[in-house]
């Protein structure tokens, strides 16, 4: 890797003259800009005072800032009907749980369709790279009929079960697992090695980019899971279900609410980038083949 | 000729005794790749492939959840097509979001990875994560309604009342004129997702001695070597990307919701997804419904399968 890094510096770049690189820095500035300022405005008004949020005319950065809508929102939560803990335990029990399960299961079956020939196999790949190409709200109203058929509704496994299902980490995984090469499943498999001990203990350690990738997608998604179609009791409600609710508190809890999007905003950001790095070398393999 | 068989013969026969007894072994290997994937399939089939089973034929039923479904033809097409004026709309907005939220989206994505990638490595990393965080921060994205809200606290308003280019406040989320526009540049905001980061990935996977090489062949300037070298390198990401981005432009649904409200003034920028919601979570007609999801079904499946067959051409 070293070696690889050391040859590219030293390589010169090639068909980029000053002007153009002048134009690609100011395109990236603007762009850039325009990227982040929602960003950048969000986490402004978590640490506004009330009335610097209502000031006329608006203000983009703030003057004096203040942990108060952070307290606010800790008053307003320990008021909650359903103490304000159990909304989070419910959602870090449904990102940790529906996680584990999907890089697990989805690995497993990403390692068979890679390095398995069997009947079969290739038809359910293709199945799965289709289902990328609709979303999940064309399937939402069987999905309701098949939760409640099989008694999902109002339990965390109508959340969970399916992020084990999630196509985009199965493909994922699956493209990544090519660059395994076969000879040492084999030499495995001689040891005396089943394949699920050659699947965990050999091929998993060898795409940890791909399960670090998957770890950071499915926890994207159901760290943000509203859960509200499928689930009706209080106490098991999620966190951003709600902090929704007290961004819907309007006027009044305006601070309150603003601390509330930055703490959803900032976890997932945060994740990726710890495994930025991690990810694109998943990415690199992403591609759909003809 | 005859040799030529007779040569062929014993080889057949040969692949056929070696396949016979490969048989068992084969079954046995199998058995353990079919219990691997099950998990997988079981679940997979369940919430994924039954769903799209039963959509369709709910669709040709006419549905309320409380009475068992009743065989109707294609009532509910011929309705949603000929008398749903609404769903026209709908159809129209979608397609009009779509047509343009994804292919910018899509080569804003490709654009700026590639102009990204020509920054030294430190940089990159935070550029990358800044063009790829509002795809992840959740909905931050309702941060938008305060700088396109209607009265004088709007950014977009108290600003251009500062210069004095406008009198009086506009109506960004509730007049039918700028709503959707509004949409498309929050959807375009949101839009640097994974594909996004395909195309970081891919572009950084190019050989570098084939740019070399493309020197020697006569390119002169960086767009010549993207469209002759990076990009037919890059060929399957683009695949990818192009999936991620068309599903996700028709799928647009949420922003509306929650941006323009539901229903939005006049249904100006009421999408298929909206009309969908509208049906199945608040009328409970699950027949109707699943017609429109079935449309929607085959409408993205279909634009995918058309812009795959474009991007094959690409480089040639």
């Amino acid at each position: 890797m070293k070696r690889l890094k050391a040859k590219r510096i030293k390589t010169k770049r090639l068909n980029r003259t000053p002007g153009g690189d002048i134009l690609n820095i100011v395109v990236i500035g603007i762009f850039g800009v325009f990227m982040v300022l929602p960003l950048v405005y969000a986490v402004m008004q978590a640490f506004k005072p009330l009335d610097e949020i209502f000031i006329f005319p608006p203000r983009f950065f703030v003057r004096n800032p203040t942990l108060d809508n952070f307290t606010d929102l800790f008053i307003l939560m320990s008021q909650s009907w359903v103490p304000f803990t159990r909304y989070v335990f419910n959602t870090v029990f449904i990102t940790v749980v529906g996680t584990v399960g999907h890089v697990v299961i989805a690995s497993m079956a990403a390692f068979v369709l890679e390095k398995h020939k069997f009947p079969g196999s290739k038809v359910f790949f293709r199945l799965v790279v289709t289902s990328l190409m609709f979303a999940a709200a064309v399937t939402a109203i069987p999905n309701y009929l098949i939760m409640s058929r099989i008694g999902f509704l109002d339990s965390y496994l109508a959340l969970i079960v399916p992020a084990f299902g999630y196509s985009l980490g199965l493909f994922l995984m699956k493209q990544f697992m090519e660059t395994i090469p076969n000879s040492l499943l084999e030499s495995a498999r001689i040891d005396g090695a089943g394949e699920f001990r050659t699947f965990w203990q050999i091929a998993m350690p060898m795409v940890k980019p791909a399960w670090l990738t998957l770890v950071i997608f499915s926890f994207q998604i159901l760290w943000g899971e509203l859960g509200s179609t499928f689930i009706y009791s209080e106490e098991l409600k999620t966190l951003p279900y709600a902090l929704n609710q007290i961004l819907l508190g309007g006027f009044a809890r305006a601070g309150a609410g603003a601390a509330a999007t930055l703490l959803i905003m900032i976890v997932p950001i945060v994740l990726f980038m710890v495994a930025q790095g991690n990810i694109i070398q998943t990415m690199a393999t992403s591609g759909i083949k003809e | 000729m005859a040799t030529v068989i007779k040569e062929q013969k014993p080889k057949i026969r040969e692949k056929l005794v070696g396949r016979m007894t490969n048989l068992g072994t084969d079954i046995r290997k199998n058995k353990i790749s079919y219990a691997l994937l099950a998990p997988y399939a079981i679940i997979f089939i369940t919430f994924t492939l039954l769903p799209v089973l039963i959509s369709l034929y709910l669709s040709f039923n006419y549905y309320n959840i409380l009475e068992a479904p009743k065989f109707i033809g294609f009532e509910n097409y011929i309705k949603l097509f000929l008398s749903d004026d609404i769903f026209l709309q709908a159809v129209k907005n979608t397609f009009i979001l779509a047509f343009i939220t994804g292919p910018v989206g899509y080569l804003a994505s490709l654009m700026f990875a590639w102009f990204i990638n020509d920054f030294p490595a430190k940089f990159r990393a935070l550029l990358i994560l800044i063009f790829y965080a509002p795809s992840i921060s959740g909905n931050v994205y309702m941060i938008w309604m305060i700088m396109f809200s209607g009265d004088t606290y709007g950014y977009a308003n108290s600003t251009l009342m500062k210069l004095g280019i406008i009198n009086e406040p506009f109506q960004w989320l509730t007049d039918p004129e700028y709503m959707l526009g509004v949409i498309i540049v929050v959807v375009l905001w949101m839009s640097l997702g994974t594909g996004f980061l395909a195309f970081v990935a891919g572009l950084q996977g190019v050989d570098k001695a084939q740019y070399e090489a493309g020197i020697v062949d006569g390119i002169k300037n960086r767009w010549q070597e993207l469209w002759y070298i990076t990009l037919p390198n890059m060929k399957p990401m683009l695949m990818f990307g192009a999936v991620m981005s068309i599903t996700q432009s028709f799928a647009i649904g949420d922003v509306t919701q929650h941006l323009a409200g539901m229903p939005s003034t006049d249904y100006a920028v009421h999408t298929v997804i909206n009309h969908l919601v509208d049906y199945g979570s608040v009328r409970f007609e699950m027949g109707y419904a699943s017609a429109i999801a079935t449309v929607l079904f085959i409408v993205m499946i279909g634009s995918n399968k058309v812009v795959q067959s474009l991007l094959r051409k690409v480089g040639q």
